[in-house]
């Protein structure tokens, strides 16, 4: 990456926010599959990779902290947070819905975060290039394992291709958002910590592209799509979701294991 | 029905070069490649393995328990066939 523009201390501590509550909250939604999956081998895949984003979120928690020095730590940004503060993609919190519906939200958000954690290895922020370096490993996984769901699913039977196909059609206005630009994204980029997300949607359908069609799916345009998230506007899943998430450190606070 | 769809792989894991890929359990999966992705998950969650390989129960052909006694029985009388007469020089390393 290019730039090497100063960054505001408040516009790294948002960026980091934004990232690690994408990780966070998706990986709680993962983790509710724990128990409930079809199969024990994806009983444990899906928490296997649950574990990879709270442990990517983790990471960036603790570096948000350390930029915001306000002298919040990682479990306060974590968990007592409230909801509008949160700066997630709206795709992070849906409902699971079925088996199809998850792989397929799973494999948008990896073959997001693959091309920003491969740009960022080589960041102007040593910290975040030494936890994309890590996290590249985990997430290409992600995209292969969720990939080929997709692939079967789509090309499967007739009932796991129509759900795949339903599972297309409802995540469709989810897409959009996490290609957003704003203030914040744009700072980042010419600071060269992070690759604008604007740009990131040439790679993202390089990944998905071969995917679809070797699953037989066709892309879904949507008129319009849903927004908000990194404004801290969120759907209704939400709530319901840090109602849970939040509930050790609401209860019992600075609670630690 | 999801007997045929998904059926049963064997799985070996090589915990490191040098070492025999080792029989650890066993996965349902579709096909060869989500059945390498399961033992993934299953079964090198706690850094076990430098490679894995999968088989297709179906393809194992077993010796019958029944015939148990006349298969091994003989070579245990037959001390001589243990390599305990010679030293294994070190450079060997794992037999």
């Amino acid at each position: 990456m290019a730039g090497t523009a100063a960054v505001s201390r408040e516009a790294l501590t948002a960026f980091l926010l934004r990232l690690a509550d994408d990780h966070l909250i998706l990986g709680h939604r993962l983790s509710e599959w724990c128990g409930h999956a079809p199969m024990l081998e994806e009983d444990l895949a899906m928490p296997n990779m649950a574990l990879d984003l709270i442990g990517q979120a983790r990471s960036l928690y603790q570096y948000a902290a350390e930029v915001e020095g306000r002298g919040r730590d990682e479990d306060q940004l974590a968990y007592v947070r409230r909801e509008r503060d949160y700066v997630n993609c709206l795709m992070a919190e849906r409902q699971n819905g079925d088996f199809a519906h998850t792989m397929l939200r799973q494999f948008y958000f990896a073959a997001f975060m693959q091309p920003l954690w491969q740009a960022v290895t080589s960041s102007t922020d040593e910290h975040l290039a030494g936890i994309a370096a890590k996290a590249e490993k985990e997430v290409a996984y992600h995209i292969r394992h969720a990939g080929e769901w997709v692939v079967r699913l789509g090309d499967g039977t007739e009932e796991s291709s129509r759900r795949m196909k339903a599972a297309v059609e409802a995540l469709a206005p989810y897409v959009d958002e996490l290609f957003e630009s704003d203030g914040v994204s744009r700072a980042i980029a010419e600071a060269g910590i992070a690759p604008d997300p604007s740009t990131l949607r040439p790679a993202f359908d390089a990944i998905v592209g071969p995917v679809f069609a070797e699953a037989g799916l066709d892309w879904v345009e949507t008129p319009y799509g849903q927004t908000g998230g990194r404004q801290g506007r969120h759907g209704e899943a939400l709530g319901f979701l840090l109602a849970e998430l939040q509930y050790m450190q609401r209860t019992y606070p600075g609670m630690r294991w | 029905m999801t007997k045929n769809l998904i059926p049963l792989w064997e799985v070996f894991i090589r915990p490191r070069n040098g070492l025999a890929h080792k029989h650890c359990g066993s996965v349902h999966a579709a096909d060869e490649v989500m059945a390498l992705q399961a033992a993934r998950d299953v079964y090198t969650r706690r850094g076990e393995g430098t490679s894995i390989w999968v088989v297709p129960s179906a393809a194992i052909t077993a010796s019958d328990p029944e015939n148990k006694d006349e298969n091994f029985e003989p070579a245990l009388s037959k001390v001589y066939r243990h390599p305990t007469f010679y030293d294994i020089p070190e450079d060997v390393g794992h037999m």
